[in-house]
């Protein structure tokens, strides 16, 4: 870069910025004591003071290296960009931020609902900013994405929706969660009918989500090479449990899936759909929700899972409060670390650890403001 | 705050509805379903001496004042007297029915003591007369029969202090649901609130959660003012949604609030709440 000459300005958000990455990177009890030594950083954070952030060592955490990391973007619930063009400069925040990441993650996840009517133009618009991701994405379909044409133009732009890999060590499977019973077919309902209902939470017209038995039996098919030592990470749009069925924070086969997984010794669900910090364990599985960068949901009235430490409502009048993408490090353990980047506030992480000592060791930060 | 405090109230807002303050209507067009007739007004008998007559919250109900013409005002004695008269009256016509004790004053959360008011409401005086408060509420029990039966005696029939059928109940039922069901209409479409992106209501509130109408009205720090619920679902319209803000007799405005407050029906007031 030819600017030799960096403005204090420049300088200040380099800084900054820098920072607040190293946050991310730190175990609890660094962090408390980095933000004890920069309190008035972390204070004057939104205040835009120039000062430096250079008094900050930070520290890597001990002992929990990661074997490897990925990086999500997820519910990016796209319109046309003359349409909305909100939502499109959230997208684009969450791919600057992924691409600034350093180092670079193995992969970037894509977590379902990359448009929001599962139009052409929603789902091209999503494909073409995709592409500047600079590391490889793997993509999950959303059931945004998929009501309109059942998954006709994701299937020609993105391929299967269902697929499994191995990296590092670990077995991935992304699943199709979002399948739906017909509702439609006696209600003789258009396509753009069926896919509004689908895409509103609070009716009870359509189905429940379900991986579905023909999936299932796949699953069960790629899940029997797999030695039951080696750590196992499931990728699924809704979670892979019940949570709230009003809502459809829910699969409806839950139980037959998490059959299939229980005889591996180590079991992470990543999923989108709930746009909020959501965690929970049964039994070897542990569960992590993905935030999205279009909107956040509340928190259901009843259902959330015990070890989920809420994260503080957002903001109304903030656009960005409450979305965000977010990191995954994959321990040498097996078990993940999951990062929540909140934009705007500091980031969240919760430990691998913290789910599996039953919520008793590393608890996240508990919330200030809770839902309603 | 006792009973009669409350009845004072009533009289006074009477009073200036008697002195011809129009209700102002909504030059919006109205879905059909939410068009309302002209509301009924209480037409009090003209005095001969062209004294002050005032008219009772029942509609039915006046009391002609002596020494106090028409176009003067009361003193707040006087007015009291007026009211306490008044409700005299209206007991006798409804002997049985429950006059709900008005609640003890509460205060905004975090708020410690209420402030002392400067000029203790007439309620704070002994009620002088009336007959003993029915647990429950107003009933169809609550004496309109018995009244029906005494010959002579001017029945309010089909009013709803007294005699009501589960038809009338019905009615308001349904006419209730159709008003909180056109709420949820326009809160679920982009297009109906009036806004420009696509984005509607519901899509960060599901069921209108999180919309918590039981903490207004509250200072809005992002406001710089106190809010009240109305104030921030025009704040939503204005941004999120990006449509333009509702006047406040918006029939759709008014539709959401009535959908919002339905969904948190049971949940407790904590007007203030942070
Ligand atoms: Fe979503
Ligand atoms: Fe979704």
């Amino acid at each position: 870069m030819g600017n030799k000459f960096r403005s204090i300005e420049t300088k200040h958000y380099e800084e900054r910025d820098a920072f607040f990455e190293g946050l991310k990177r730190l175990d609890r009890r660094a962090f408390l004591r980095v933000a004890g030594m920069s309190a008035g950083i972390v204070a004057g954070m939104g205040l835009r003071t120039p000062q430096s952030f250079q008094l900050v060592n930070v520290a890597e955490a001990q002992g929990t290296k990661p074997r490897f990391t990925f990086a999500y973007i997820s519910d990016t619930h796209l319109y046309e960009q003359k349409l909305n063009d909100r939502f499109v400069r959230s997208i684009l925040k969450a791919v600057d931020d992924v691409n600034g990441l350093d180092p670079q993650p193995d992969f970037v996840l894509f977590g379902g609902d990359l448009a929001q009517l599962g139009q052409a133009g929603e789902l091209k618009l999503g494909a073409q900013i995709l592409k500047s991701v600079k590391a490889p994405v793997r993509m999950m379909v959303g059931e945004h994405d998929w009501f309109l044409d059942m998954g006709e133009l994701w299937r020609d732009l993105f391929g299967a929706p269902n697929y499994s890999f191995d990296h590092k060590g670990v077995h991935f499977v992304v699943l199709n969660s979002i399948l739906e019973k017909d509702f439609w077919t006696e209600r003789k309902l258009t396509p753009m009918e069926r896919m509004k209902i689908v895409a509103g939470l609070d009716n009870g017209i359509q189905s429940r989500f379900e991986v579905g038995g023909e999936q299932r039996a796949w699953m069960k098919q790629d899940l029997a090479k797999v030695d039951k030592k080696t750590p196992v990470i499931v990728f699924s749009h809704s979670p892979l449990y019940k949570y709230y069925r009003p809502w459809n924070f829910w699969t409806d086969d839950a139980d037959e899936v998490q059959a299939l997984l229980k005889p591996f010794e180590r079991v992470t669900v990543i999923h989108g759909h709930t746009h909020q910090l959501l965690t929970n364990r049964i039994d070897n599985i542990q569960f992590h929700g993905m935030l999205s960068t279009a909107w956040p949901w509340p928190y259901a009235p009843e259902g959330l899972p015990q070890l989920t430490v809420q994260m503080n409502r957002p903001d109304p009048f903030s656009q960005f409060d409450g979305c965000g993408d977010g990191r995954v490090d994959v321990l040498e353990s097996g078990l993940v670390d999951k990062l929540y980047n909140l934009w705007e506030r500091n980031p969240i992480t919760v430990r691998g650890s913290y789910l599996a000592s039953g919520g008793k060791q590393d608890a996240p930060p508990r919330t200030k403001l809770p839902s309603y | 705050m006792t009973y009669r405090m409350k009845l004072w109230v009533g009289a006074g807002a009477l009073l200036s509805f008697a002195g011809g303050v129009a209700l102002a209507t909504s030059p919006a067009p109205r879905p059909e379903a939410l068009q309302t007739t002209e509301l009924p007004r209480h037409q009090v008998p003209v005095s001969k001496d062209g004294n002050l007559v005032v008219g009772m919250c029942d509609g039915e109900t006046s009391l002609e004042v002596k020494g106090v013409k028409e176009g003067q005002k009361l003193t707040r004695a006087q007015a009291a007297r007026v009211s306490g008269e008044l409700m005299d009256a209206w007991r006798k016509k409804n002997p049985d029915a429950n006059w709900d004790p008005a609640p003890p004053p509460v205060v905004a959360q975090g708020q410690k003591q209420a402030p002392q008011q400067k000029n203790p409401p007439m309620g704070t005086q002994k009620p002088a007369t009336g007959g003993a408060v029915r647990e429950g509420g107003v009933t169809a029990e609550s004496g309109g029969k018995e009244v029906r039966k005494q010959a002579g005696v001017n029945i309010q029939d089909g009013h709803s202090y007294g005699a009501f059928t589960q038809r009338d109940e019905a009615v308001w039922a349904a006419s209730t649901q159709q008003f909180v069901d056109e709420g949820h209409r326009v809160f679920h479409d982009a297009d109906a609130v009036g806004g420009t992106i696509a984005v509607s209501c519901d899509m960060c509130h599901p069921d209108a959660s999180n919309t918590h109408p039981e903490t207004y009205p509250k200072y809005q720090v992002q406001l710089g003012r106190v809010a009240l619920l109305r104030d921030m679902i025009n704040w939503c319209i204005e941004n999120p949604v990006r449509g333009k803000p509702l006047a406040d007799g918006d029939p759709r405005l008014r539709a959401m609030e009535a959908y919002i407050y339905a969904q948190r029906k049971g949940t407790k007031l904590e007007y203030g709440k942070k």
